[in-house]
């Protein structure tokens, strides 16, 4: 077959890369926020919440991407969300089955990553229009990108609130002993919005084509 | 023009700092310090601009000037505090008393400067505009809203925070949705809780920690209150010699600067009398639904107690945050002295509402000018020919 691409083609390769950066879903899209503000304060639950909605996503992409044709086009939201949602469900038993401190941590967000808006996103203006293959491969960069920033955003949050990364103690007692003090600020989940915004501010400073005209 | 003293060092060396000069990229620096002695000769070319000579600086100094008394009774009080608390204030002197929280006061004073205009003048290079006089104010008033055994290091941390987040990134000086020193303690609120509230941090002990008298107890009259105890003299605390942040417990100290900002004209005696009203009005009301010994406290003491009085004057006032329209000033004053009182009295969680009262007023503002201004070009309208 002629038209047949290369499963690691340059533009199916651009489909991982560029939710890394200029298409970002968190700081250039801005979807997903509330889970970024509601899971990263510690490093531990902001990876696990990353695994999880990348196995959702890229699942759900695949599935709806093999039914795209199937699906009549005026129920396509119910499907989309059995399908996400019968995603959700596993993972979360899968959660509670072996990391069950983790999952109680997560609590009700790794549920509520069924009205994640990236995974709606991608499905209505990816997968509904693009081959298994190459949606398999949006929903791996997607939640990548939206991984990548729930992981600084943690990094930073667990290290500055509470002195520790992935649950050890990482700032050295003496700090302690000489007056620091963990900043509870970084705790509160208005931090991460804070947080978030930094992130966004240093990547438009870097990437100026992402600034938005003064109208 | 040719001038004399420090106006011909600047003269002498301006040519280094015009374009072409070596020291160009320092610019912005040199034109801070020049205007910060000198009213600037800068005519303005375009448009209808009224320029007068009191620029945004020299307003600024103002509100510096009118802080003074406020400052310097703080640190009188500081070693007050300290010697009662010691027991030795009997046999000390005036001046001994006063210096020892003038050396307490003054390291917090200049860490906040330092930090914060360092911060401006980068970001005033980077941007390669001028220096912004805003930090000239909030410099003076965040050692006056924080405890006085507050680490530095947290209070370098918390300005850095307020000026790159709470003013830098919203486009500095003028542009500031919040006032910043109001953030910088905010933030010195939710991060280091432990520092800022409490019975332990009111008052300086230091080294002499071993021999405080029998009886002392380090909490504020506010926080006594919500405990139910009801334990201060209403004109220590008109006075201010209670504990309390560095320069809010003196009302007295306070009214002198009200003063000198309303005869000036540089602060709005509608926001101030505006916050009054809303606080004595809210104080009524508790005491007439009064259930518990800290709602029973009369109405006029909330004024003097707590940071009320300096939030009321110094804080509300700012013209960046407030409201701009004179009916929105009178809904805005009134709203911040009746939330304050509400939370200070209420919340169960700390004794003090006036920061947070302000700092959410000031985020309604702009919504108030909004619908001051509509509401005026409807009524003009009305009254229009209806030709129009």
């Amino acid at each position: 077959m002629s038209d047949k691409e290369a499963f690691f083609s340059k533009n199916n390769l651009r489909l991982l890369t560029d939710p890394l950066g200029k298409q970002n879903p968190i700081t250039v899209q801005v979807l997903g926020i509330c889970s970024a503000l509601a899971v990263t304060a510690q490093l531990k639950p902001s990876v696990v919440m990353t695994l999880s909605v990348m196995v959702v996503l890229a699942l759900s992409n695949v599935i709806v991407s093999l039914l795209r044709n199937t699906i009549p086009n005026r129920i396509r939201i119910i499907v989309q969300l059995v399908i996400v949602a019968s995603l959700v469900i596993l993972v979360d038993q899968v959660l509670k089955a072996f990391m069950y401190d983790v999952s109680k941590q997560l609590s009700v967000f790794v549920g509520l990553i069924i009205t994640n808006c990236i995974i709606m996103g991608r499905l209505e203006a990816f997968a509904l229009g693009n081959k298994p293959g190459a949606a398999f491969l949006d929903g791996i960069g997607n939640a990548a990108g939206y991984g990548v920033i729930l992981i600084i955003v943690g990094f930073f949050r667990e290290l500055l609130g509470a002195g520790t990364l992935w649950g050890f103690q990482v700032i050295p007692e003496g700090f302690y002993d000489f007056g620091y003090v963990n900043n509870g600020l970084m705790v509160l989940s208005p931090m991460a919005l804070i947080t978030v915004g930094i992130i966004i501010w240093v990547q438009r400073s870097k990437n100026h084509e992402l600034v938005e005209e003064n109208k | 023009m040719k001038g004399q003293g420090i106006k011909k060092f600047y003269d002498k060396h301006r040519p280094k700092f015009e374009k072409g000069g070596k020291l160009h990229p320092f610019q912005s620096v040199f034109e801070g310090f020049e205007t910060f002695l000198y009213v600037p000769d800068k005519t303005t070319k375009k448009g209808s601009h009224v320029r007068d000579y009191i620029d945004l600086k020299r307003t600024m100094i103002f509100v510096v000037l009118a802080v003074v008394p406020t400052m310097l009774f703080g640190m009188y009080n500081i070693g007050y505090q300290h010697f009662h608390a010691i027991g030795e204030f009997a046999q000390t002197g005036f001046w001994d008393v006063f210096f020892y929280g003038f050396l307490r006061v003054l390291p917090v004073i200049v860490v906040s400067y330092a930090v914060g205009l360092g911060i401006e003048f980068t970001f005033a290079q980077i941007k390669g505009h001028e220096i912004n006089e805003g930090y000239l104010v909030s410099g003076i008033l965040i050692p006056l809203i924080i405890p006085i055994d507050t680490p530095l290091w947290m209070v370098a941390v918390a300005v850095a925070f307020s000026v790159i987040i709470a003013k830098e990134a919203f486009g500095g000086t003028g542009m500031n949705i919040w006032n910043p020193a109001l953030i910088a303690r905010a933030f010195l609120f939710f991060a280091y809780p432990a520092h800022m509230s409490g019975d332990s941090v009111w008052i300086r002990l230091g080294q002499e920690a071993d021999k405080v008298v029998d009886g002392f107890s380090g909490a504020t009259p506010l926080g006594l209150a919500l405990a139910g105890n009801i334990d201060y003299n209403v004109w220590d605390a008109f006075w201010g010699f209670i504990p309390g942040s560095i320069g809010e417990t003196s009302t007295f100290a306070i009214l002198l600067g009200a003063a000198f900002l309303i005869i000036t004209g540089i602060g709005s005696w509608r926001i101030m009398l505006a916050t009054v009203i809303g606080a004595l009005f809210t104080g009524i009301i508790l005491n007439i639904f009064a259930v518990n010994p800290f709602m029973e406290i009369p109405f006029w003491h909330h004024l003097f107690l707590g940071g009320f009085a300096f939030g009321a004057i110094f804080m509300t006032t700012d013209p960046v945050s407030a409201a701009q329209t004179n009916r929105g000033k009178w809904i805005y004053g009134i709203l911040i002295g009746v939330l304050a009182i509400i939370i200070r009295v209420l919340n169960p969680a700390y004794p003090e509402g006036v920061m947070l009262a302000i700092l959410l007023m000031n985020t309604f503002a702009p919504l108030i000018d909004h619908y001051v201004v509509q509401g005026n070009i409807r009524k003009r309208l009305k009254r229009a020919p209806a030709t129009v």
